[in-house]
């Protein structure tokens, strides 16, 4: 997939300016492109180090287990097949504490115990149970409160408030994950009538 | 709303970081060398992002320069009005459940022209922020545990997508207003 988007992106590049004689272009930005993704990764580096101190202050004072505790509710809502004390429970909100806090080198892998929990409750091991498909919908549309890497390109941008678009993500995403949940819901039902 | 949105932007950093600080030290965490600890990861992590940033700026710029992703913003140009979605956002709204890196790549592009501070840098740095690659998410996770009939979750992911780039429409709005007429 990747392989095809790239590619896309050049060869339709290519063949448009090849037809709008802008070819010249084509050289110019290719090595500019190449200068801009250098400076841009190493501008990254000062925010990434910075917000990976701190989180792994909020990882070491256990902060993803307080927000779990939390989020008990909301989990016994949006899973009701799960069991409340089954394991699987316990890293699903796990997961979306440490989606929540921007922990996102943590929330991979505790997805990903997640789905092996839920497998266990899985009858048929070859389709995605009702709890496997909201655990992907809450984790590709997920709320975020500090939206670190974009903090860190717009700063490199040289822009005058890099963080005046904290406000507007956590609505976003509100709005996201709303949807996410309320789709996964309404095709939940859909696929039970067809049955 | 506007107030509040605001207000959550000027506040959601530094309550955090507080917030964390303390329970850090509630919980006895020496926090002077957990932070030193984990903030020497940042240089590798973003030094390893190179290859992918540079594969991607080069792939985008190209498309751009060339006069390409004009021709692909008129073509959607209808959908896209009937959506109020402006079109110098729409090719990262494309990009974004497919590869987080080439959006990325998108938005930086969005801010060298228009500026990070601009309406449309705002909504482009929303869009980024919103939402997870969907692609990736399903196949890891899927992937992981040999699922092969994923059922509906695909379509759900690309509809909350969407749902996302509509989501970070209606806050830059509400926080912005309506685009400004350049």
């Amino acid at each position: 997939m990747i392989d095809l988007i790239w590619l896309l992106l050049f060869v339709s590049g290519l063949v448009t300016a090849a037809l709008t004689g802008k070819i010249g272009a084509v050289s110019q930005a290719v090595l500019g492109g190449a200068a801009s993704g250098v400076e841009l990764a190493i501008g990254l580096i000062s925010v990434i180090a910075f917000w990976l101190g701190i989180m792994n202050i909020a990882e070491k004072a256990g902060l993803v287990q307080v927000l779990a505790r939390l989020l008990k509710p909301v989990g016994r809502f949006l899973y009701p097949s799960v069991p409340e004390d089954h394991p699987a429970m316990g890293s699903i909100l796990a997961n979306m504490s440490a989606n929540i806090l921007g922990l996102g080198n943590a929330a991979t892998p505790l997805g990903l115990k997640a789905m092996q929990e839920l497998q266990t409750l899985n009858e048929d091991k070859e389709t995605a149970s009702d709890a496997m498909c909201t655990l992907l919908a809450i984790n590709t549309a997920s709320i975020c409160l500090i939206p670190t890497t974009v903090i860190a390109v717009r700063m490199q941008y040289g822009s005058a408030h890099p963080t005046s678009i904290v406000g507007t993500t956590f609505v976003a995403t509100a709005i996201g994950t709303a949807a996410a949940i309320i789709l996964d819901r309404l095709f939940r039902r859909l696929s039970k009538r067809r049955r | 709303m506007q107030a509040f949105i605001t207000a959550v932007s000027e506040w959601m950093l530094p309550l955090l970081i507080a917030g964390i600080l303390v329970a850090g030290l509630v919980r006895k965490v020496p926090i002077y060398n957990t932070f030193v600890d984990g903030a020497k990861s940042g240089f590798g992590t973003s030094i390893r992002l190179i290859p992918h940033l540079v594969a991607m700026m080069v792939a985008v710029q190209v498309f751009r320069a060339s006069g390409a992703m004009d021709l692909l913003m008129q073509g959607l140009s209808p959908v896209l009005h009937w959506l109020h979605i402006p079109p110098e956002v729409a090719p990262m709204g494309l990009l974004r459940p497919i590869t987080n890196m080439g959006s990325l790549a998108l938005m930086a592009d969005i801010f060298k022209v228009h500026g990070p501070d601009s309406w449309i840098g705002q909504l482009a740095s929303t869009m980024q922020a919103a939402s997870d690659t969907t692609l990736y998410v399903v196949t890891v996770y899927f992937g992981s545990v040999g699922i092969r009939k994923m059922r509906y979750a695909l379509k759900v992911g690309l509809l909350a997508d969407l749902a996302s780039v509509l989501g970070s429409l209606v806050a830059v709005y509400l926080l912005l207003g309506p685009m400004p007429h350049a």
